[in-house]
């Protein structure tokens, strides 16, 4: 759901990227529009995931632009720590803190980084546990849960510090299969209620139904992008269909 | 045996709790010892683990017995020669210094390992939501990396106390030495180190036995 008017929430220009020699981002700009869910699609090696990271600076940008928030991520004068308490991020494998339970878990950035206190923190946190359906855990511990239970508390933790935006990296990769659908309806849910999100996944179903605008990375670049249907239903470029009528 | 217990039960009681003593100190120091050379050889910046590899490396190549003469003797001599001619460490002082680094060193390499037996996507998470690598580190890296470092740190524990031993060379009035002078004494060592092998014996298994009890109540829950 874009915005009206919206602002950019998410500002990429010329990005590139590489690890010793291997260059992995090649030269990738990308505005995203507030409320916007963009899914990122491509081969598995595309750099998908690296340019998630790129956005929070879990990797560093070899060259090239990122502001999000109006917040110039690859400028080395900016507050990382201050700039990422407005990205929230999902991983594939959840990292949920496993020496504290679901709530501290939730509760944990909040608390630290003075957001709020440890009573607002802590209905905050109930309040999210109950959106993702996940009440009656509040007090287990990561080993206790289901991957899928897991992923929702991960949601969860990112929604406490109330981020501008979250970048999903391929939540539903780890999951079984019958796990996947409540991990979705979760993000649906979000989606719907206006969250900015960057989403990598293998999921065409949920990219079909949810995004607003689909991105086909490949070798480093942006190979085609558009609505659901331009990209799914009727793409243009040859690697685009080529990788389709592999996951389809 | 008994004779010598009789005679000599004082100043064995005295020793042990000298041994005690330099082992507790030498412990907490290589505690910090060990944690801030572990995290300067984690961290991302170069000169830091230059300094941590080279202190590690150092006190891994020199052998106990050597480091503790060369703070003992060298040390004050090294002072005078630059001035200071009141310098002088006492035996205490010197073992403690010798022991705790020795200890450190071994100490920063079980952390280090620790602290890398956590799973990266610990500290990303952490550091995702904005907490500094400090904070990280402090509430969600070092719990659970705590927790798989115990039994090589009780480990190293032990280790220490026998160490101790080690010191009787600079004339530290700990359970060795006195095994010394009890054998000079009474001129029969088969009595008095097999009672000096005993209170190590038993010191050390009941440490262990506590230690490993203490151990599994950390474990409970998890």
């Amino acid at each position: 759901m874009i915005k009206e008017n919206g602002k950019v929430m998410v500002h990429v220009e010329n990005l590139k990227k590489s690890f010793d020699k291997l260059e992995v981002l090649k030269d990738i700009s990308i505005d995203i529009k507030e409320g916007e869910v963009v899914v990122l699609l491509g081969p598995s090696g595309s750099g998908k995931s690296t340019f998630l990271r790129c956005i929070n600076r879990l990797e560093e940008a070899t060259s090239g632009k990122i502001v999000v928030d109006e917040m110039d991520i690859t400028d080395k004068h900016t507050d990382i720590n201050k700039a990422r308490e407005d990205i929230g991020m999902v991983f594939q494998h959840f990292n949920l803190f496993n020496n504290k339970n679901v709530i501290d878990n939730i509760m944990l950035a909040p608390v630290e980084l003075k957001k709020m206190s440890k009573e607002d923190a802590k209905a905050k946190a109930m309040a999210l546990l109950d959106r993702v359906g996940l009440s009656d855990k509040a007090d287990a511990y990561p080993s206790q849960l289901s991957g899928g239970q897991k992923q929702r508390v991960a949601i969860a933790r990112a929604l406490a510090m109330n981020p501008n935006v979250i970048l999903f990296d391929e939540p539903t990769s780890a999951l079984d299969p019958e796990m996947v659908g409540e991990v979705l309806d979760v993000m649906k849910e979000l989606a719907e209620g206006g969250m900015t999100m960057i989403v990598v996944t293998h999921e065409i179903g949920f990219a079909r139904e949810v995004a607003d605008r689909i991105v086909f990375v490949d070798g480093g670049y942006i190979v085609e992008q558009g609505t659901p249907d331009e990209v799914i239903n009727n793409p243009k470029e040859k690697r685009t269909i080529d990788f389709l009528n592999k996951v389809l | 045996m008994i004779q010598v217990v009789q005679n000599y039960g004082l100043m064995i009681v005295a020793a042990l709790g000298q041994t005690l003593l330099l082992c507790l100190l030498s412990l907490c120091i290589a505690m910090i010892i060990g944690l801030i050379v572990a995290l300067f050889n984690v961290s991302h910046n170069r000169a830091l683990n230059f300094v941590g590899t080279v202190f590690v490396d150092a006190i891994r190549g020199v052998p106990l017995i050597v480091l503790a003469y060369f703070i003992y003797f060298g040390v004050p001599a090294g002072m005078k020669a630059m001035g200071a001619v009141d310098f002088r460490l006492t035996a205490l002082q010197a073992g403690t210094a010798a022991l705790s680094m020795n200890c450190g060193a071994y100490m920063a390499e079980i952390i280090r390992a620790g602290i890398q037996s956590v799973d990266r996507g610990q500290m990303e998470a952490s550091r995702s939501l904005g907490l500094s690598y400090g904070q990280s580190m402090r509430l969600i890296v070092l719990p659970q990396a705590i927790k798989t470092m115990i039994p090589s740190i009780i480990n190293q524990y032990i280790i220490t106390l026998k160490d101790t031993s080690i010191l009787s060379v600079i004339g530290f009035p700990e359970l060795t030495n006195v095994g010394k002078t009890i054998m000079g004494n009474t001129f029969r060592p088969l009595e008095a180190w097999a009672v000096i092998a005993i209170v190590y014996l038993v010191v050390i298994v009941s440490l262990s036995k506590g230690s490993h009890a203490m151990e599994r109540k950390l474990n409970v829950g998890r």
